[in-house]
């Protein structure tokens, strides 16, 4: 595993490559805006209400570099926001987009401690002032077999990391949801043993694919998506990208994550996605790609293959040079 | 109740059912749902057990309230419950699995709960091929001997949906605790009539 300091923490892509598209859509907004002044901007970002958020548009998004995008058919939002799990608002797919109205993504605070060097409880804005809003065009491969393809915006994880100054014992990292019985209602039931928990290699925190999500399709995160602050981590599979996250937990030891505490034969801590490895009850080999087709073309779609790493093994291979994939599954 | 009458109820029966999956389907037309395919496997399999558990309600009912004119829906119930049951079976190898006869095979060989449901729809055939009059009068006694096997394709199918649930396994214990309470008052029946032939 590679220490901190030796893992790569990517910069602010090059500004002057200015995608036309995003030209056209937006021209005022051509200089890449930081997060802190689009949210003073106007004040509507991360918004009071749902209604506000489905319009709340982010400016200043750098467009995503050639290696964080796919050119594949995006999922139409109208399915990304309303096909979700998320079993704090039920367990039913459609809970969520129907009952996350009562989430309150502001105020929000994220607690930052554990093995750093300047822990504290940092309101959202401060957190993440000091960086630009990117856009990161990644699969999202659901442990169920289904996928999709999203437009994030976010922050790399690992820049965020580094400002808190990880100590040398810093080998992973723990993330919590949100507790909060009368925002999420699906939490006055123990379906999962609340807080919804899940963490990450430090390595695998640093890597430049991780990213913190605050929007998708260039506006506000929905609340029924991980509003005001999700991890998107596009290798592995879909139920390791917490959502509503209020601590950010650095530590030494392996933490407990939720899935993994629930079922430990059917969903590992790693979660990388790997069409050679079944779930116990169905197979990881395909997966049905949630897409534009409508109608009852949309029931004749053939699944398509799963790739490893969801398709980025070139990139995130090395993490797991020597480790056994199908014991650490 | 007249025939017509009866007929007319029948009619009613069998639009009732049909209407959740026609509903679903007009949804799925106008492109409203994520991921049809899973949500048309879901509706019939629920519905094929809500209806197989329906129609292993008509006799307790019929005995415990003396409802008789239930009877005759038995037979439309348990027909019904077999028609959702072969929907949602190839939903499932047409629509899942797109005819990947290796993969059915793999599915039902090492997956439990395919295992169960698979097993739970290959014994509800026979009793769908025999529901007629005529089989009921070619069978005789042994028609009710066949049609006992409707048990154990009710405890199947519930164990089917037990073991598909990722966590939340309130839907599926419910229609496990209603298998169990029509069990039970059938095994309570039998208890009972044998006690009094034994006694007499």
């Amino acid at each position: 595993m590679p220490s901190l300091r030796s893992a790569q923490i990517p910069g602010i892509p090059e500004r002057e490559v200015t995608d036309e598209r995003l030209f056209l859509r937006r021209r005022e907004f051509l200089r890449a805006a930081s997060a802190a002044s689009l949210m003073a901007a106007g004040g509507i970002a991360f918004g009071e209400t749902a209604e506000a958020a489905l319009t709340d548009e982010l400016p200043g998004v750098l467009p995503a570099p050639p290696q964080f995008r796919t050119d594949e058919e995006q999922t139409p939002w109208s399915k990304a926001t309303s096909y979700n799990n998320f079993y704090e608002f039920g367990t039913g797919k459609d809970d969520p987009a129907a009952r996350a109205h009562t989430l309150r993504p502001r105020p929000w605070s994220v607690a930052v401690d554990g093995e750093v060097a300047r822990p504290g409880v940092v309101p959202i804005e401060d957190l993440l002032r000091p960086h630009a809003l990117e856009e990161r065009i990644y699969r999202l491969r659901c442990v169920e077999a289904w996928s999709m393809v999203i437009p994030w915006v976010g922050i790399p994880l690992g820049a965020l990391l580094a400002r808190f100054e990880p100590t040398s014992k810093a080998r992973y990292v723990a993330f919590e949801t949100l507790v909060d019985r009368e925002q999420m209602p699906g939490q006055r039931r123990r379906v999962l043993d609340w807080p919804y928990r899940e963490g990450l290699r430090m390595d695998e925190a640093m890597h430049p694919l991780a990213i913190l999500a605050v929007g998708m399709y260039g506006r506000v995160l929905p609340n029924q998506n991980g509003a005001p602050l999700r991890l998107v981590v596009p290798w592995k599979y879909g139920f390791k990208s917490i959502k509503s996250i209020v601590r950010i937990h650095l530590q030494e030891k392996q933490p407990r994550t939720t899935w993994n505490d629930e079922a430990p034969r059917e969903y590992g801590f790693y979660a990388n996605v790997n069409p050679e490895v079944d779930h116990p009850r169905w197979s990881q080999a395909r997966e049905r790609r949630i897409g534009g087709a409508s109608g009852f073309s949309a029931l004749f779609e053939q699944k398509i293959a799963t790739l490893p790493f969801n398709g980025y093994a070139e990139q995130v291979a090395g993490l797991y040079a020597g480790l056994d994939l199908r014991r650490n599954f | 109740m007249t025939k017509a009458g009866r007929m007319a109820w029948q009619a009613a029966l069998v639009i009732a059912c049909a209407a959740p999956l026609a509903w679903l389907i007009v949804r799925a037309a106008g492109g409203e749902l994520a991921e049809p395919v899973e949500d048309i496997t879901h509706l019939t399999g629920e519905w094929a057990l809500r209806l197989l558990l329906a129609s292993l309600a008509v006799t307790p009912l019929r005995r415990i309230f003396g409802w008789r004119g239930l009877a005759p829906f038995r037979r439309t119930l348990g027909l019904l419950a077999f028609g959702y049951a072969l929907l949602h079976f190839a939903t499932y190898l047409a629509l899942d699995l797109g005819f990947d006869f290796a993969a059915l095979a793999e599915d039902v060989g090492e997956r439990l709960y395919i295992t169960a449901g698979f097993a739970a729809f290959l014994l509800l055939l026979p009793l769908a091929i025999t529901s007629t009059r005529g089989w009921q009068r070619r069978l005789g006694r042994r028609w009710l001997k066949l049609h006992r096997v409707v048990y154990a394709a009710g405890a199947l199918a519930v164990l089917h949906f037990i073991w598909l649930v990722k966590a939340d396994l309130r839907d599926p214990l419910l229609y496990a605790a209603l298998l169990a309470v029509l069990l039970g008052v059938r095994a309570h029946h039998a208890w009972r009539s044998r006690r009094a032939r034994a006694g007499a």
